[in-house]
């Protein structure tokens, strides 16, 4: 990686900021989301935006587009100074965004969706022959006019398709700034290539733009200034051309890589296999061969719609295997459904902790027994053995009591939850799935622990992550996905190029085991 | 304390104050005579609405209860045990029909149970003709209107009252203590994690139809019991029931809900009834406020929630 | 990317609920012709089922947009009979009055409308209590004061119900202008647009800056139209309201009924007023099958149950979501 990629094309660093925000500060039950941070763009610009998850970059982007007032601080477009009551009034200001999560109704068409809340009026109603030439255009200026149609509805669509309409959507404001949320999560190299082609473009036209991702390799791309987060604070602001990726990761950090994360197991900590998969196969998954075996953390590397998650839910039986023999503990088994994981103790726990994990309105106690009432008779009592106070201690959960409703912990606190969770029924196959996403850095390391000392108490855990750091400094081993199958396979402590290299399918890895 | 028992307590208050006799033991075995139906109802509308459903199909299967037996029985008295056992087995089988076709059908409850409420009425009149016929027999009638007397310290307590207590007890035991409520209420809050924990959500789903449909049948056999046959006893049932529960601090669309809570929302309902009766509203005026206090009831919890 | 690319042309043809109805049609054409009196393929049973479907139908379009705004209005029943009484009440028979009664029911129902979409976006109430709620609050005021049919239409108003233009009778008539402009509104304004997003995704549709509270009150509002529509229709045919045509008709869980099994989503966001007509005429050929195959009016509910189950089932069962 070079610290100055294409620093031939750069935009211009002069003049003055289009939009400043000046100490900003917000805070939400438990956390301060941002503390005091100043952040502007210049038109003809990219500033990019880098930062662990949990570091404020989502809120201050948030914050931008009109989602959440700040508590503290002033926003500035143009020096004047500006407040939003409704995304609404960002838009009509000129900032646009793109979220990370998808903005788009599935069940609506391209056009529709691209222009929803702006759509061209003639005589009273929707000029629908102008909605339609309109987004053909902006397509066609996208250049992805020969994938997608206006017509097509955004369901129909492969996600990287519909990355594609988000950002046609985010053009068809004439804005002023434009806001860019790990744009390229979903999108392969090609995609990638087009998009920051596109970036250059419209920084070009004086577009000032905000770009937040943590692929070095594309904010070193593109970027002008560089702007570091951590933990809510700005660390610096720096220009591109004057730093290196690693100047950038002790300012994420803080501190150097290798003391952050615990220590990779030791030979004599690694025990029989657990979990071993021969051939596994369905619609998004081909040939997948992986054993993970009892203390060994096992890392599942790929780009978004490379099977990455696809695994560990056909594993899990949310998605099944089609094709293939799955053995646990040596037995051959069947997992068609969760119920079928769950009764053979397997642990599943993703990013979407709210959506996934938890009851959200109810205690810590509820959720923490959940599973295990799950496999008990209907009618049994609610409460009894496992002890719910032991559970949570052993994950070092910070709650004001058991009887507190999960939807008030932080991030971190609800994701032990989930953990305890599938700790009460003894499950020793781990799924994990983005463990730490939108988790603040201390409860992250302290996750990270957690994780660890499961594999030395003989769990066998595989771990699938989109940060490549988690999986570098995680992992005793690594397997990398593309195009779903295992490219590839690597020891612990490989270098991100080199899973890069296998997640891009540029070649075969070398196999370790 | 949830702040409908305050309320409960405020308007039982009122009215012992208009009529003293309310305050007496007699008086109060009366107004739960005549509530336990509604209260039963409610207990039973809640195990749906806490998982996230409706169960509109309840209001229904009371007239189905009450006109199916008084034709079954057809007025031999000897018929009466059976009868009753059929229509438990009905019940049942109108509770598994409702939660398996949501839960593996994938039509939601409103609909279900929207769909069996018409057809079930429907079979009920269609059995009778569409009049009231027959008459049910004393020793159906007795579990609506009789007492049980020589009790001590009460004298006399009417049957409906201790089917009530029951109900009561059992279903707070089923909702508050046991996996199977504990899951129920998981299931409504977040069905997608509650199934990847586990939860056998369709099994646990049908059950909660299962318990509501079973407490409109013995809804069914008090109302019979109090009032006797006709075709309209059990309309408008449905909303009656998920108004108490709602009351009763129970969140629509699952997750949250107490039975005590919902069992004071039905008597809350009842009592303000006997109240603006005293106070000498006509019935359509009561009803009318019943919609406003209902209103009035989930918009403050909306508040205090978006306060907290 | 080379994937084949997945083209699916949008609004091809007519909703899925047409060929239901095509197959009510032809069930019961067979099962009459077999088993019934008389012939089911008439002008004047075509006519009659087209008429059958004009009170429902009405309020069943308005219902198609508090549905697909992801809400639901169960007051339609009591304003229908609100708006009966009330248009009878102040009519009192003399043609003279037609306008000022019109006048009144119509601002009644937007008010209505205005009530159920303020409490249910503004007082966060769940669309299902609010509107439970403001139905009881008005059958209320309106059984207190009100015991029977209440004053007269004038015969010219009559027309609405009894009148023809041309071969066909008015009624359709009403029927086919409130379809179109139903769907005109829901397919071609922007207004309709914002009603699938809101209805689809509320988060989506704030974030893409739509006045999501704005759209619900406006689709609330055409709920209670369209209820006022369908009672100033029974006032016309009944010569005079009384305070339990609504409940009578059962119009709140048919109206629902019928948009569902037109195919729009309970949750909101898909469907449309288009299907919800078929919903309707599936409804009204079985009750003119039933009726010529002489089974009585309880068999047919017994079957129309099933039928909304099946239909919505069939649009559901491939769902891989859990539903409540």
């Amino acid at each position: 990686m070079k610290a100055n990629g294409s620093s031939a094309e750069r935009g211009r660093r002069d003049g003055p900021p289009i939009l400043e925000m000046q100490g900003i500060t917000k805070r939400f039950p438990g956390v301060v989301a941002l503390d005091g941070v100043s952040f502007d763009v210049r038109p003809g610009e990219v500033h990019a935006l880098v930062g662990e998850n949990g570091a404020g970059k989502s809120t201050l982007m948030k914050i931008l587009g009109g989602v959440y007032a700040p508590d503290e601080g002033t926003l500035l477009l143009d020096g004047r100074p500006i407040s939003f009551s409704h995304p609404w009034e960002a838009q009509q200001q000129g900032i646009s965004i793109i979220y990370q999560e998808f903005n788009l109704l599935p069940y609506r068409t391209v056009a529709e969706n691209i222009f929803l809340g702006r759509e061209p009026i003639r005589r009273g109603l929707v000029d629908y022959a102008r909605l339609r030439r309109d987004s053909a255009q902006l397509l066609a200026r996208l250049g992805v006019d020969q994938w997608i149609e206006p017509d097509m509805l955004v369901k129909d669509l492969p996600v990287a398709r519909q990355q594609l309409v988000e950002i046609a959507k985010a053009l068809s404001f004439s804005s002023k700034v434009l806001v860019m949320d790990e744009p390229t999560a979903a999108l392969t190299d090609r995609e990638v290539e087009l998009l920051m082609g596109l970036v250059r473009q419209l920084r070009d036209e004086g577009l000032a733009i905000v770009y937040i991702s943590h692929r070095f390799k594309e904010v070193f791309e593109v970027a002008d200034r560089i702007t570091v987060l951590k933990d809510g604070r700005k660390v610096g602001t720096v220009d591109a051309a004057d730093v290196t990726p690693d100047d950038l990761i002790r300012m994420m950090i803080g501190r150097p890589l290798d003391a952050y994360y615990p220590e990779y197991a030791r030979p004599e900590d690694i025990g029989p296999p657990l979990l071993e998969i021969k051939g596994g196969g369905n619609d998004v998954l081909d040939d997948i061969n992986l054993t993970v075996r009892a203390g060994e953390i096992v890392g599942v590397a790929g780009l978004q719609g490379s099977g990455r998650t696809e695994l560990l839910r056909a594993i899990f039986g949310i998605q099944p295997f089609t094709r293939g023999t799955v053995r646990l503990r040596g037995q051959e088994v069947r997992i068609r459904s969760p119920l079928d994981a769950v009764r053979l103790r397997i642990g599943f726990l993703t990013e979407n902790r709210k959506e996934e994990g938890l009851a959200l309105l109810q205690p810590v106690r509820d959720n923490i027994l959940l599973v295990h009432r799950a496999l008990r008779p209907l009618l049994a009592k609610a409460n009894g053995a496992p002890s719910v106070a032991e559970l949570a201690g052993q994950v070092d959960l910070r709650a004001a009591g058991l009887d507190q409703e999960v939807q008030y912990l932080s991030g971190g606190n609800q994701q032990k939850v989930v953990l305890a969770k599938w700790l009460a029924v003894d499950a020793d196959v781990l799924l994990f799935s983005d463990p730490t996403r939108g988790i603040d850095v201390n409860a992250k390391a302290s996750i990270h622990r957690l994780i660890r000392s499961l594999a030395q108490s003989g769990k066998a855990i595989l771990m699938a992550s989109s940060e490549l750091p988690e999986i570098i400094g995680m992992s005793d081993r690594i397997v990398v996905m593309w195009d779903g199958r295992i490219h590839g396979e690597l020891p612990a402590g490989a270098t991100e190029a080199e899973i890069m290299a296998l997640a891009t399918g540029q070649r075969e890895g070398r196999r370790s085991t | 304390m949830p702040p409908i028992f305050v309320v409960l307590l405020v308007i039982c208050v009122w009215i012992s104050f208009l009529n003293p006799r309310f305050a007496t033991v007699p008086g109060i075995m009366s107004f739960l005579m005549r509530a336990a139906p509604a209260a039963i109802l409610a207990a039973g509308q809640l195990f749906v609405i806490v998982s996230g459903g409706f169960d509109l199909s309840v209001g229904s299967l009371i007239t189905l209860v009450v006109l199916g037996s008084s034709m079954l029985i057809g007025g031999d008295p000897a018929n009466t045990p059976w009868v009753i056992a059929v229509m438990f087995l009905i019940g049942i089988a109108v509770g598994v029909f409702n939660g398996a076709v949501t839960s593996w059908l994938k039509v939601p409850s409103f609909i279900t149970t929207l769909g069996m409420l018409v057809t079930l009425k429907g079979f009920a009149l269609l059995w009778t003709g569409g009049a009231p016929r027959g008459a049910l027999p004393n020793n159906f009638r007795v579990f609506g209107r009789n007492r049980l007397s020589g009790v001590p310290l009460l004298d006399e307590v009417p049957y409906a009252v201790i089917i009530l207590l029951v109900v009561a007890v059992v279903a707070t035991y089923l909702l508050h203590r046991t996996g199977w409520g504990k899951q129920l209420i998981a299931l409504g809050d977040n069905p997608r994690a509650a199934r990847l924990s586990g939860v056998p959500t369709a099994k646990v789903r049908i059950l909660a139809f299962v318990a509501s449909a079973t407490s409109a049948v013995i809804a069914g056999i008090l109302l019979g019991g109090f009032s006797g046959v006709s075709t309209n006893v059990g309309d408008g049932q449905e909303l009656g029931a998920i108004s108490a529960a709602v009351l009763g601090g129970a969140k629509l669309l699952g997750g949250r809900g107490t039975m005590p809570g919902a069992i004071a929302g039905a008597l809350t309902l009842q009592a303000l009834f006997t109240l603006l009766n005293l106070l000498g509203w006509p019935k359509p005026l009561r009803d009318g406020l019943q919609g406003v206090i209902i209103i009035g009831a989930v918009a403050y919890t909306a508040w205090r929630e978006r306060r907290s | 990317m080379s994937a084949p690319v997945n083209r699916k042309p949008k609004r091809a043809g007519l909703p899925p609920a047409f060929l239901f109805l095509a197959g009510a049609f032809v069930g019961a054409w067979v099962l009459v012709s077999l088993f019934g009196r008389g012939q089911f393929l008439t002008a004047a049973n075509i006519t009659n089922i087209f008429v059958r479907s004009v009170a429902l139908g009405m309020v069943a379009v308005g219902q198609s947009f508090a549905i697909l705004g992801g809400s639901i209005d169960l007051s339609v029943a009591h304003l229908i009979s609100v708006t009966a009484v009330m248009t009878s009440f102040i009519m009192q028979g003399d043609p003279a009055n037609i306008a000022r009664a019109i006048a009144v029911v119509v601002a009644i129902g937007l008010g209505v409308g205005l009530l159920n979409g303020l409490i249910i976006t503004k007082l966060r109430v769940n669309s299902l209590i609010a509107t439970l709620g403001t139905g009881l609050f008005m059958q209320g005021l309106l059984s207190t004061s009100f015991q029977n049919f209440a004053g007269a239409v004038a015969p010219e108003f009559e027309v609405l119900a009894y009148g023809t233009w041309g071969p066909v009778p008015i009624p359709v008539v009403m029927l086919a202008v409130v379809v179109a402009l139903g769907a005109l509104v829901m397919h071609r304004t922007r207004f309709g647009a914002h009603l699938y997003a809101v209805g689809g995704n509320a988060e989506v549709a704030r974030l893409s800056g739509l006045r999501t509270d704005r759209v619900l009150i406006v689709a609330h509002v055409i709920t209670s139209f369209s209820a006022v529509l369908t009672g100033l229709f029974i006032a016309a045919r009944l010569g005079a309201g009384a305070p339990w045509v609504g409940q009578d008709g059962v119009y709140d869980l048919e109206s629902i009924a019928a948009v569902v099994v037109g195919g729009t989503a309970l949750a909101g966001g898909r469907g449309g007023v288009l299907g919800t007509l078929a919903g309707v005429l599936i409804f009204s050929i079985m009750d003119a099958m039933f009726n010529q195959l002489g089974t009585g009016a309880f068999l047919k509910q017994v079957f129309r149950g099933f039928i909304i189950i099946a239909a919505v089932a069939s649009y559901s069962f491939r769902s891989k979501e859990e539903v409540g």
